[in-house]
């Protein structure tokens, strides 16, 4: 046997031995379930996989000797008849089914409505949801990522300001080429000349913002890990910071072609039907840009839950011989998926921004002024 | 499914962690990396302009240099020439000036060999008459002692001057 294959089988064992822990024991479900599983009782893949790539009231980071280990983290609701709380989640991510605190509880995630979110009972006796404003986590690796955005920018910022026509150190040249990266390769050919500057720090902060979540999304461990941006409340805050930009900031031509296009007047008057059509693709296309990072960066995560959660579907269905025999495929293959995801993070990044520049760019269009036009004829006279 | 329910409180955060961001990095992020980007940019290729330049300045230079010194070659050429013919021509005319000088002070001397020749045909002219009429005066002296010679003589004289005034 040649070395490299050595390699692979070393790299194997040791994702292995790092992945294993995680998938077999961070559930982010309730308490029960947890208990239900390490007394041996069936694998519940269905909120293995979706207590994953959902959020969750809690940070859980490992567990040490059949113990979960979760960050605790605060939840804020307002209760619809009793007004604000806020404590930590400790206090109610381990209730016993039947059991609340203050009122709340964490509906079971086999439950029609509400699976898996806090909720409380109403004087009517029904389960409702009260206005939940828990810092989740999400919310947590949402400002995670965030925070590490400013650390990393800002520092080579200020460098630059300090001292613009320096030669810019490693760590300055790293950031200029994410930032020329983008600017150079989606921004400046997207958007007209004059006013890509207008537009250039939206961008850039919407693609470094996409472009770390779906990488620390991969990244397994505290205090990654959170599946950000395939979270459909982020994306379609992106979408909707992108129609902002595309439409508020749009230029007059842009509107003018929207609400009154060059159609045949039958088209315009007396059902104003291409005015209804543009104005629904003006919402169509943000629509397009939240489903698709939502989708993509959702289905990447739940193949690789999927992959994991099929170690133990048939450890459970055919002892546990066959899951350690099929885990190896699984583990092959969640590299090769990780290693997929890698890629699809840029592309997704890449793909939200360049069609966000894409749409500002044409939304920034002028008119072709009528000078040129009236310039052409007098030339043409004089020639002829 | 919830899953496709974008959750209020996760909106919220999003809405305001991202502005947030946004804000800081527009403010103090994005704009001082594109500036000193550009500034950089527009620096290095007005350089690369200022050398261009120079090197077109300075290949202008040599090319001066060379019209220069192909000038001063021909000029020197030219001044030799032109002092090689003023040498030959200052030659020929000391020369003629020196012929010309020269017959002139022999034909002076010519004129006054002749002049000091006829003074000294004078001189000896008159120096042969004194001398003659010296003789003359002693020998007549000597002859016209009696006198009848003397008359005779006188005679002789008066006849000669007769014959001359005839």
């Amino acid at each position: 046997m040649n070395r490299p294959f050595w390699h692979i089988i070393i790299v194997f064992t040791a994702i292995a031995a790092l992945l294993l822990p995680r998938v077999a024991f961070s559930q982010t479900v309730s308490a029960d379930t947890v208990a239900s599983e390490s007394k041996g009782k069936k694998f519940d893949a269905k909120s293995f996989i979706f207590g994953h790539t959902g959020d969750s009231y809690e940070f859980h980071v490992t567990e040490v000797k059949g113990k979960p280990i979760n960050i605790a983290l605060p939840v804020i609701v307002k209760s619809k008849e009793r007004g604000w709380f806020v404590f930590s989640s400790k206090h109610i991510c381990h209730l016993h089914p039947g059991e609340n605190y203050k009122g709340f509880f964490i509906q079971s995630q086999d439950a029609e409505k509400h699976a898996g979110k806090l909720v409380e009972t109403n004087g009517k006796g029904e389960v409702i949801r009260p206005f939940d404003l828990s810092f989740t986590k999400n919310a947590f690796g949402l400002f995670f990522c965030c925070a590490f955005l400013l650390v990393f920018f800002l520092p080579a910022a200020r460098q630059y300001k300090k001292n613009p026509m320096g030669k810019p150190n490693r760590y300055q040249g790293l950031v200029e080429w994410l930032t020329l990266m983008v600017l150079d390769g989606i921004i400046k050919p997207s958007i007209n000349e004059k006013k890509y500057r207008k537009f250039a720090p939206y961008l850039l902060t919407v693609f470094f913002f996409i472009f770390f979540n779906n990488l620390f999304g991969l990244i397994p461990f505290f205090p990654f890990g959170a599946n950000v941006t395939g979270n459909l409340a982020v994306t379609m805050v992106l979408a909707l910071i992108t129609y902002f930009f595309v439409n508020v900031l749009g230029s007059k031509h842009y509107w003018k072609d929207i609400l009154w296009p060059d159609v045949p007047v039958f088209l315009k008057v007396p059902i104003p039907l291409m005015p209804i059509i543009e104005l629904v693709s003006t919402l169509t296309k943000p629509f397009a840009l939240m489903i698709r990072l939502f989708a993509n960066i959702l289905a990447g995560h739940i193949i690789i839950m999927v992959l994991m959660a099929l170690i133990f579907i048939l450890g459970g269905m055919y002892g546990a011989g066959m899951g350690l025999g099929i885990s190896f495929i699984s583990i092959f293959m969640t590299i090769f998926m990780t290693a997929l995801e890698m890629l699809v993070a840029y592309i997704q990044a890449y793909v939200f921004t360049m069609l966000s520049a894409i749409f500002i760019g044409l939304a920034q269009e002028e008119p072709e002024k009528p000078k040129e036009k009236k310039q052409h004829i007098p030339i043409q006279q004089s020639s002829n | 499914m919830d899953l496709f329910l974008p959750e209020s409180g996760l909106v919220i955060w999003m809405l305001i962690a991202f502005l947030i961001v946004f804000a800081i990095l527009a403010k103090a992020g994005w704009p001082m990396i594109m500036n000193a980007v550009d500034k950089r940019n527009q620096h290095i290729s007005d350089a690369m302009l200022a050398a261009k330049e120079a090197n077109e300045a300075l290949a202008g230079v040599e090319q001066k240099r060379k019209e220069v010194l192909a000038d001063t070659q021909a000029e020197q050429l030219r001044i030799m020439k032109e002092s090689q013919e003023l040498k030959t021509q200052i030659v020929e005319e000391a020369k003629e000036q020196a012929r010309k000088e020269s017959e002139k002070i022999i034909a002076e001397a010519h004129t006054r060999i002749k002049k000091e020749q006829d003074e000294a045909m004078v001189q000896i002219k008159s120096e042969v008459v004194a001398l003659s009429f010296s003789i003359a005066e002693k020998l007549l002296k000597k002859e016209l002692d009696d006198k009848q010679a003397q008359s005779d003589f006188i005679e002789k004289l008066l006849d000669n001057s007769k014959n001359i005034q005839a």
